[in-house]
């Protein structure tokens, strides 16, 4: 039985301008042990759906309109509040881009670590603060006896992301939900991150959700990847299949705009048009107004995720109807 | 080559740092740029890289007498820059620009498209009212906007729109050098590649010589003709973008494109990483002698006394300072990655 399942998930900000459907109907699983990539730009969806399962939109003006996420016979949509804070935190965690804004200033590193003991494990003191010193050791932080009684403005950006790492973890949760961790970091910094993120999985054998822009980042960590666009998955499928074999005229379009992958100097691929705007969602695929191979029906069938090849979805009713040459 | 359009000599700009509030006392000196030389012909582009703190975009400033240095001296097309005051430095402007990095932060929310680029354009050159529509419209065809543009405000545009808006700003005066810093890393991938597009095209239509500061070595890469890596305010390597790319030299940069994500899950997974340990150094603080020593895997005792300076490898073009170089790049270590 997998982990996690979301069944139709739509989220919605209700403004004075009228609704944004950020998320329209997203539906995926994941396994346990496994690192499932979210790839898209911004205003894709990738952050409110994640957002939308730790119950941590804004609500208003945010408000699920639909959607079961069911974590180990919970619905993580649908229970009380009281039994979500019971998951969260505990069993599942979640890391931010910015450490700074999700560290409290005024709290030493020490207190923001033992925090989640006293109040998930009801730990005592001494036994939390032994527990806090060994993650903070196990995340590659040197002398952690004495960077307890730090602040957070005492480290610099990549400790500050171990910090949040130690801190999510310190309760050994099933999943966790990283989102863009290392886009405020440089990228020396970003490879210790994203090798230890990879480390911590290891040994603890949890499932990682990793929401990201950058594609390269996600062909390193994931099992598997989903690329999202305008609130809609537009393919889900194993890494290499995803890489290799796209089946999704945007998944080849970003892949083209990428300096890293083209010729150099060349001129670079770019998507005609401009996003899409949420307040009117089309009818048919979001992304036919800017495809290369949209034909006449992309604009009035609604673009739903089917498998196109074992494990592999996508949601290009081309695709599915009639292929399109690589 | 022919002599040097932009020349930057030796270069370096310190901001004192002082403490307390009633009576400042002189706590240090962040040496932000240290001793930078570089030469660039007519219409090059050149990549400047570099983690947060090396420096880079202070260079930048500097050149273009944003910050004025503290030694060194700039010289654009015969002329010294640096050491001009007053009404000469502001008419000098005309002849370099500078593009940021957040097109939300560097235009005028209250002001019209036409009207920011028609006050750029009035600033510097006596252009009569009655020219300035077709001038502007000229302007905005060739950032790659809709002439209906002229009358809105920064708000009713995209992120990239608003980024061309900012380039066409700076192109208002007719520059011959422009400074870019960090211009596409406020945008999305697809967005990214129309203005790395553009700004390729201008620069190659119009000879302008262009210093693109990023931390995105795979951009660079794309856009540059050649790529300076700085470290601590200095440069540590410099030479041939796809070289600097494919062949690195210095232990930092192995290192830097060794960090770099590539899409790619076999090869992605496939080879080998050089991770460094740490933190990027403080500039408040700089190790002695080579500022990477204390990061660096083939680092000796003498690295920590001597300071290296930058020294031609195979071809002149192509200069790094190490003190290990020869050792290192001889006794055949394996190479980082091959990338295309």
């Amino acid at each position: 039985m997998p982990l996690l399942t979301v069944n139709n998930l739509a989220a919605a900000f209700h403004t004075r301008n009228g609704a944004v459907r950020a998320v329209n109907g997203v539906s995926f699983h994941l396994e346990r042990g496994e690192t499932l990539g979210i790839v898209g730009e911004s205003g894709s969806g990738k952050s409110v759906t994640c957002y939308s399962l730790m119950g941590l939109l804004p609500m208003p003006p945010a408000r699920i309109e639909s959607g079961v996420a069911m974590y180990d016979n919970v619905d993580l949509l649908a229970c009380s509040q009281r039994r979500l804070s019971q998951i969260r935190g505990r069993r599942i965690s979640m890391i931010f881009q910015d450490p700074m804004t999700s560290l409290n200033p005024y709290l030493s590193i020490g207190e923001q670590l033992m925090e989640p003991l006293f109040i998930h494990e009801k730990m005592d003191r001494v036994s939390a603060r032994n527990r806090a010193v060994a993650m903070l050791a196990q995340v590659g932080i040197s002398d952690p006896e004495h960077r307890l009684k730090m602040h957070p403005h005492q480290f610099s950006g990549g400790m500050r992301q171990r910090v949040m790492i130690a801190m999510a973890l310190i309760t050994r949760p099933d999943l966790l939900i990283a989102d863009e961790p290392t886009t405020a970091l440089d990228v020396t910094v970003q490879a210790q991150i994203l090798d230890l993120i990879r480390n911590m999985q290891r040994e603890l054998g949890m499932a990682v959700i990793l929401i990201s822009h950058d594609l390269g980042i996600v062909a390193g960590m994931s099992d598997r990847v989903m690329v999202m666009y305008a609130g809609q998955i537009m393919e889900s499928a194993a890494t290499d299949g995803l890489f290799y074999q796209p089946r999704h005229p945007y998944t080849r379009a970003l892949q083209k705009s990428i300096p890293a992958l083209q010729p150099k100097g060349g001129e670079l691929y770019t998507i005609p048009g401009m996003p899409p705007d949420l307040h009117h969602p089309l009818p048919g695929c979001p992304f036919a107004p800017r495809c290369d191979h949209a034909r006449d029906f992309c604009a009035r069938e609604p673009a739903l995720l089917r498998e196109a090849a074992p494990g592999h979805f996508t949601a290009c009713v081309r695709v599915l109807r009639e292929g399109i040459a690589p | 080559m022919t002599h040097p359009f932009l020349l930057i000599d030796n270069l370096k700009t310190h901001f004192p740092v002082e403490k307390g509030f009633l009576f400042k006392r002189h706590a240090g000196t962040v040496k932000a740029v240290d001793g930078v030389s570089l030469s660039l012909r007519q219409g090059e582009i050149l990549g400047l890289v570099g983690e947060s703190g090396c420096g880079k975009s202070t260079l930048g400033r500097t050149v273009l007498q944003l910050i004025h240095p503290t030694a060194g001296e700039v010289t654009l097309d015969g002329r010294l820059l640096t050491g001009l005051r007053g009404r000469a430095l502001r008419e000098s402007r005309s002849a370099y620009q500078m593009i940021f990095q957040d097109p939300y932060a560097s235009l005028n929310p209250r002001m019209t498209v036409f009207g920011a680029l028609a006050e750029a354009m009035r600033a510097h050159r006596k252009i009569p009212a009655s020219e300035l529509p077709v001038r502007v419209a000229a302007l905005l065809q060739k950032v790659g906007l809709p002439p209906g543009a002229q009358g809105k405000y920064p708000h009713e545009f995209s992120g990239g729109q608003r980024q061309r808006i900012a380039i066409a700003r700076a192109l208002a005066v007719e520059p011959q050098l422009l400074v870019a810093d960090e211009p596409v890393s406020a945008l999305d991938v697809s967005i990214q590649a129309q203005i790395i597009n553009l700004l390729a095209g201008l620069s190659r239509e119009m000879s302008l010589t262009l210093i693109f500061i990023s931390h995105d070595l795979s951009v660079v890469k794309h856009i540059s003709d050649r790529i300076a890596v700085m470290y601590l305010g200095r440069i540590v390597e410099i030479g041939p973008a796809a070289l600097v790319f494919e062949h690195p030299l210095h232990p930092y940069t192995r290192a830097l494109v060794s960090a770099i994500p590539i899409p790619d899950p076999r090869r992605e997974s496939a080879r080998a990483r050089l991770l460094l340990p740490g933190d990027p150094p403080s500039p408040l603080n700089p190790p002695s002698g080579c500022p990477f020593h204390p990061r660096c895997v083939h680092a000796e005792p003498r690295c920590a006394q001597t300071v290296p300076a930058l020294e031609p490898w195979d071809q002149p073009a192509r200069q790094t300072s190490c003190l290990r170089l020869k050792e290192i790049n001889t006794s055949d270590n394996p190479q980082t990655d091959q990338r295309g």
